[in-house]
């Protein structure tokens, strides 16, 4: 596919190999954020290609994987009801609540069904007037202007069926929380390409300013992630902590205006529990007081819901970057793609199952 | 989940008030929402993320790149060759 063959080009790869290798006089630690630069990382073999001295560790970019766990319980229950049409991505399908996912809510007789864009979730309130549709709201700042404009068009349309149980997340508040915590490994971010696609970069300059990290907006094709990791060893070489976009053909400084400005006009800033990791201040978006009309929490009382998460997953110190998928004793034994204890094992960006299907296990 | 694929715009519509267009991705087609990319032109890549055009992709840029990894490829290789003989 155009712009896709390119960057995944062997030659060039093997060039900006060979000028990494050149430029590495030490040992770096640097996090990729986004767990589509993970999966893409470990199926073509980078980190496996990289000289010895280069560690990347995974962060906590998978939107599936840090969804607060009370989140989904809430959405199984008003998925359960029977006036509602559940609406999710497809990677949310399959996540594990306390004690259930929606898939066996599915099989149970709920109306449960994948869209690919929010809009057909409007277009099933548009199309079943008699029923509630529910659409769940989750991912990183690249995916809340169509979740916003979803609101938006409900909202143009009169229409009162559609609402949305909000579980965004943002990008910047998490790396502040990964730097600032006493036992951070992190010396330099490769920035999640899609996010800043959005986003711009202009918010990364005071964290790396304030860390002194540098951070590199950067792509998901092998050439991209490469180009990504020898902007920041050459940084970190040279002792320098800026932003340095290397996705130039999608990526702008000020990002993408009008979807920043809907996803302002819909939602606002908020705390948010982050599964695994707890809750990180000013890191997530809920709806605006003039759109309550579209909270499916305020719709259905789904208040006094308790969740329990499994004692021995240790998700949350792989999304902070502090430890690795096989360093859990449940890893590949009591916890797999087929039987998932974890978020990071269910979702296909989350780092337990990218470890499992690349086979990357040092035990 | 914030994967997202460049794909050509083969058309523009409008759908209940909203931009949309027909999206080519190397053969397979589908339809995405152009609202966030209002200066988009038929013929011009889109980068797509669950049905929403993010950014329109910048060719120029593209070319740009790839022009100084090759560039930067063939010093490798002549200098290669150089120390060799
Ligand atoms: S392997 Fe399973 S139990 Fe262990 S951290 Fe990953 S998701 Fe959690």
């Amino acid at each position: 596919m155009k712009y896709l063959t390119e960057f995944r080009d062997p030659v060039l790869a093997r060039t900006l190999l060979d000028r990494i290798a050149a430029a590495t006089t030490r040992s770096w630690t640097i996090m990729e954020i986004c767990g589509g630069q993970t999966h893409s990382i470990l199926r073509h073999g980078i980190d496996q290609l990289l000289p010895d001295e280069i560690e990347l560790v995974h962060g906590p970019g998978c939107p599936v994987c840090v969804t607060p766990l009370e989140t989904i319980d809430r959405a199984l229950a008003v998925a359960a009801r029977p006036e509602v049409i559940f609406t999710s991505f497809g990677d949310m399908l399959r996540v594990p609540g306390s004690k259930d996912d929606l898939f066996r809510v599915k099989s149970r007789g709920g109306d449960v069904r994948m869209v690919y864009s929010p809009l057909e979730a409007v277009k099933l309130a548009r199309e079943n007037p008699d029923r509630e549709v529910v659409f769940l709201a989750v991912g990183f700042e690249t995916t809340a202007p169509g979740n916003a404009m979803a609101v938006k068009q409900a909202a143009a349309e009169g229409l009162t069926n559609f609402s949305e149980i909000v579980s965004h997340v943002l990008v910047p508040p998490a790396m502040s929380a990964i730097l600032s915590s006493p036992v951070n490994r992190v010396q330099g971010f490769l920035a999640a390409g899609h996010v800043c696609t959005i986003m711009g970069w202009g918010e990364y300059e005071p964290l790396a300013a304030k860390y002194n990290v540098p951070i590199v907006p950067t792509g998901f094709e092998p050439v991209d992630l490469l180009q990504g990791i020898l902007a920041c060893v050459e940084m970190l070489e040279r002792g320098e902590a800026r932003v340095e976009n290397r996705y130039d053909r999608v990526v702008r400084a000020e990002g993408n205006p009008a979807a920043r400005a809907v996803v302002d006009e819909v939602y606002e800033v908020c705390d948010r529990p982050w599964r695994g990791i707890g809750v990180i201040p000013d890191s997530g978006l809920r709806l605006r007081e003039a759109f309550a009309a579209f909270d499916a929490e305020r719709k259905f009382d789904v208040s006094d819901i308790a969740p329990t998460e499994p004692e021995i997953c240790i998700s949350g110190e792989i999304l902070q970057g502090l430890k690795k998928p096989d360093q859990c004793p449940a890893f590949g034994n009591d916890c797999t793609p087929t039987s998932p204890l974890g978020a990071t094992m269910v979702s296909s960006e989350g780092a337990c199952a990218a470890y499992w299907k690349y086979h990357r296990s040092r035990l | 989940m914030c994967l997202a694929v460049p794909g050509k715009v083969l058309e523009i519509y409008d759908e209940n008030g909203l931009s949309m267009g027909r999206i080519d991705y190397a053969g397979t087609e589908n339809t995405a929402c152009l609202s966030y990319c209002p200066d988009v032109t038929t013929g011009q890549y889109v980068i797509v993320h669950a049905g929403f055009a993010l950014q329109i992709l910048d060719e120029a840029e593209a070319m740009e790149t790839l022009r100084t990894l090759t560039d930067l490829n063939q010093l490798i290789e002549d200098d290669r060759a150089g120390n060799g003989s």
